[in-house]
């Protein structure tokens, strides 16, 4: 039994684990994924936010601003990068100028930093903004992240830490449990949550409390445990997949950008961006489009080609022909226009941490922080865990010095053995993403956790040599690792 | 820090026959910084016969071609250190490595030479839209998969771009089983050689697609369906022209781009459209002393022409460290107009040449019956008729010093006349 199951290992779902993993309870951590970080929070602009622009009074306002001054410290903790990188958000028009008013305004209500240029002096910061730009607001908190590192580092913590992980485990069905007797004992389970692994078999997890933090998945989730969410004339939300498609352009010494360029926001977001990334990547996006299917991550060249128009109204010069990938992500956008936070007014113990949609990376750790102290707190006794564990933060050899790289190589010479070339990662960084706790299973896991196939070869050179070392290390297969189902292999038909 | 009079980087074609050009024309004190675990490049996974016509007058397999040069890299004991990966190239000569033998070096040359080679460019370089599933490799990654690790990449495959190696990697696949429904070129005409589409697509019946591309990708765990658009004079899919293969596995030859980020981190001045460095006659960078050869210099079709041009940067590099180059006027070497690609070298320095010049130029289209016209400051000096010229094939021309002295600026190159083949 565990006193709390959480469906989803995003960054929600994995900010509430290692929070509550603090404390002595058991809990457990589902995603019918393979992997920490596949949704969502894999496919993001990567920034928290200064918490300038969610409208007043919401959720989004308070747990983003909340988040910005939480994150630094956090990521300090975890051993995983975090810059403040500052922002702008420019204006090219004098109607775009007075929504720069509006933003200072609520940025300064909410003891934001924020400061007003004029043109020279912000070109004196960004020198390739586009010549249209005539303002600024300058956000200095704004800072980035790498969203999936933060993610797996706080796994691994909960993991650290007595809580289980299970990947690739697919919620079925969530029952309610009949109270034990006249008295109900509160440390009876509530819910009976079964899941299906790719295997075929199902798996059951009893739980006191359930946090569905399932992404765009939040709202089916909720409907398993709950006939008015089951029915769309009574269901208190509904989410919508919102896809936003990006371009990645190759690390370089120092990036075009040194700040997130933001456009003025319209009713469609914070619109399209420039990112810098902790690796030294830009990011260039996204768009914001409503669709149907919540597995649909594909790219289009509609949204591409829009991504690159809006782009020029902000920023010029950037090198696209060193685009090294596209990707595309799927806000988890909610009906309400807020954040879904709360315990379900129908189902005591179910916990609602739903349409997480931008600012969600931004608000994580205060998403947490609100679940755990002002909704959990309350009903759960907790008990600081005495012997805390902290992860070990990854190995980064790019960094170090000569000798200490040496000292790594006497200890182990895999870690004198470059298998990514363009990102310069060793072997012996590879064995250790793979045999830590919540450690890498699968290439994509490899290439989250330390970064292989992330550069400018796209894995061309290096996915052969990770495939080798998790065949070897993992004892899996080339056709596992490949996906060379037989399934599908023989689906293919005749040629149309 | 350790120093050594030249250090080659890269043990492939180019860098082997830099090192052995280096050692023949005096230099004794050379390290090869090869990253495999063995020289050769990537010529050990090309197990394909058709190296070496021009270099040997037979036709070798790449490991065959390669064990010529590693051959004599140890009779005349050439020092190569294997699983080294350069970290740091700098103006100043000095370079960064690690290797599991030797740990983290550093060293100070009097010369570097060049010859990192080239990469394939990844699907995210041309935006293919759809999902992201497994089995869409770069032609290069499968050939690696499949001759090197012996695992067998996918069964139905389409592989887009028709580059030298998606045009082996056709063949490749359908001998060792697989289903190759068929080959896209973006171009109204194959970016591979001659030969390579007759032997590889052809006598397999391989259909070729030219005026085509992918326009979709689907599949969420591994590649299901890719579909297939003819495109318009402008290269843009037209609508109404899709579709779709059944595939397992897609593969991509869809260019080659030289790895320089070392050189871009010694400062040396790269060419926009070789994306290599600029070089003149003795294949010297904007850096003294430093020389570049091979793919990493500009994308070669064959590699008997990769270990000329090694040979050369290894004996100029040679020359540089025995007598130094002496101060002299250059002159600049290029295309006239949007006929041509590109002209290497770019800069020459006509007072102090002791040999002809080789400039190799590739042109920017296909062309039949055309006159190549090369111009001194602007003013025609010769023509010369040309019956097929593609930008698949590097062409080139010698010009002697007697030609060059008297060229006050530039050199340029461009094709005029004839029928321009717009097919």
């Amino acid at each position: 039994m565990y006193d709390i199951l959480i469906i989803g290992a995003g960054i929600t779902g994995t900010f509430l684990a290692r929070d509550l993993a603090r404390y002595d309870l058991r809990i457990a951590l589902l995603d019918k994924e393979d992997d920490i970080a596949c949704g969502a929070t894999m496919a993001n602009s990567a920034i928290v936010h200064s918490g300038h622009d969610p409208k007043p009074g919401t959720f989004k306002a308070r747990f983003n601003v909340r988040g910005n001054e939480l994150y630094e410290d956090i990521c300090r903790e975890l051993g995983v990068a975090f810059k403040r990188c500052s922002a702008l958000v420019v204006a090219a028009s004098p109607e775009e100028e007075a929504n720069l008013d509006i933003l200072q305004r609520q940025a300064l209500d909410r003891n934001v930093p924020v400061r007003r240029l004029n043109r020279e002096e912000a070109l004196a910061l960004e020198p390739h903004l586009a010549d249209s730009v005539t303002e600024a607001l300058e956000l200095s908190s704004t800072g980035i992240i790498t969203p999936w590192e933060v993610a797996i580092a706080l796994a691994e913590e909960a993991v650290l830490n007595q809580s289980d992980l299970f990947l690739s485990h697919r919620v079925e069905s969530i029952e309610t449990l009949p109270p034990a007797g006249d008295n109900d004992c509160p440390q009876k389970s509530r819910f009976r949550v079964t899941a299906r692994t790719p295997d075929g078999q199902t798996h059951t997890f009893d739980a006191r409390y359930v946090i569905d933090a399932a992404g765009v998945y939040a709202d089916q989730i909720y409907a398993m445990v709950s006939p008015a969410q089951a029915d769309p004339a009574t269901r208190r939300f509904s989410i919508t997949p919102r896809k936003g498609e990006y371009f990645v352009i190759d690390h370089e010494e120092t990036p075009l950008f040194q700040r997130v360029i933001y456009p003025v926001p319209s009713e469609k977001g914070k619109g399209v961006l420039v990112v810098p990334t902790i690796h030294n990547n830009l990011l260039i996006g996204p768009n914001s489009d409503f669709i149907d299917d919540k597995e649909d991550v594909g790219n289009t060249a509609q949204a591409l080609s829009y991504v690159r128009e809006q782009v020029s109204k902000t920023a010029k010069d950037l090198p696209f022909h060193k685009v090294i990938r596209n990707f595309s992500g799927l806000r988890p956008t909610g009906d309400t226009h807020d954040f879904v936070i709360e315990e379900a007014a129908d189902v005591p113990g179910f916990i609602l941490v739903a349409a997480i949609e931008s600012p969600g990376l931004s608000a994580a750790p205060a998403i947490s922080e609100y679940v755990i102290h002002t909704l959990l707190a309350p009903k759960l006794s907790l008990v600081p865990r005495t012997d805390y564990k902290r992860r070990r933060p990854f190995l980064s050899l790019k960094d170090v010095s000569p000798a200490e790289y040496n000292e790594k190589i006497r200890e182990n010479p895999a870690f004198g053995h470059i298998v990514c070339r363009c990102e310069q990662i060793t072997e012996g960084e590879v064995l250790d993403a793979i045999h830590r706790p919540a450690g890498a299973r699968t290439i994509k896991g490899v290439k989250k956790r330390c970064r292989p196939g992330m550069g400018r070869c796209q894995g061309g050179f290096c996915e052969p040599l990770i495939t080798e070392i998790l065949c070897r290390e993992l004892g899996l297969t080339p056709q596992e690792l490949l996906h060379m189902t037989d399934d599908c292999l023989q689906k293919g038909g005749a040629c149309q | 820090m350790n120093t050594c009079d030249l250090v080659i980087i890269g043990g492939g074609s180019a860098g082997m026959a830099a090192a052995i050009g280096a050692y023949k024309s005096g230099i004794r004190d050379i390290l090869i910084l090869e990253r495999d675990a063995e020289p050769g490049g990537i010529l050990l996974q090309c197990i394909h016969n058709g190296f070496g016509l021009h270099t040997f007058g037979e036709e070798l397999t790449g490991p065959s071609y390669a064990e010529r040069f590693t051959g004599q890299i140890n009779e005349l004991g050439i020092r190569c250190v294997t699983g080294a990966l350069v970290l740091h190239l700098r103006a100043d000569k000095t370079l960064d490595y690690i290797s599991p033998q030797t740990g983290y070096r550093q060293v100070k040359a009097r010369a570097v030479i060049l010859a990192m080679g080239c990469r394939e460019r990844p699907r995210g370089a041309i935006g293919i839209p759809g999902t992201r599933p497994a089995g869409i490799w770069t032609a290069g990654t499968a050939q690696r998969y499949l001759n090197l690790d012996g695992i067998m990449p996918g069964r139905r495959v389409f592989i887009l771009g028709s580059g030298d190696i998606g045009l082996i990697m056709a063949r490749r696949m359908t001998l060792e089983g697989a289903q190759v429904l068929g080959v896209a070129e973006l171009m109204p005409y194959s970016n591979g050689l001659q030969r390579n589409i007759k032997q590889c697509l052809e006598d397999f019946d391989i259909p070729l697609f030219l005026s085509h591309t992918v326009t979709d990708i689907r599949g969420q765990e591994r590649l299901r369906e890719i579909v297939l658009s003819r495109v318009d004079e402008n290269r843009r899919p037209i609508p109404g022209t899709e579709r779709s293969f059944a595939v397992d596995t897609l593969l991509l030859s869809v260019g080659l781009v030289p790895e320089n980020y070392l050189s871009e981190e010694a400062g040396i001045v790269l060419h926009p459209r070789t994306r290599g460095p600029l070089v003149d006659e003795a294949l010297q960078t904007t850096v003294p002393g430093i020389f570049a050869c091979g793919n990493v210099l500009h994308v070669h079709d064959l590699v008997d022409f990769v270990s000329a041009e090694g040979t050369q940067a290894g004996e100029s590099a040679a020359r540089y460290l025995t007598d130094g180059f002496a101060d002299s006027r250059s002159i600049l070497a290029a295309p006239a107009d949007r006929t041509i690609g590109y002209v290497l070298p770019q800069t020459v320095h006509p007072d102090r040449l002791d040999k002809p010049v080789e400039f190799k130029f590739r042109v920017a289209d296909a062309y039949r019956n055309v006159t190549l016209q090369v111009l001194k400051d602007g003013q025609v000096y010769k023509e010369i008729r040309k019956r097929v010229l593609l930008p698949a094939e590097m062409e080139k021309l010698t010009l002697k010093k007697d030609d060059l002295l008297d060229v006050k600026q530039e050199l340029a190159f461009r094709i005029a006349a004839g029928h321009i083949d717009a097919s």
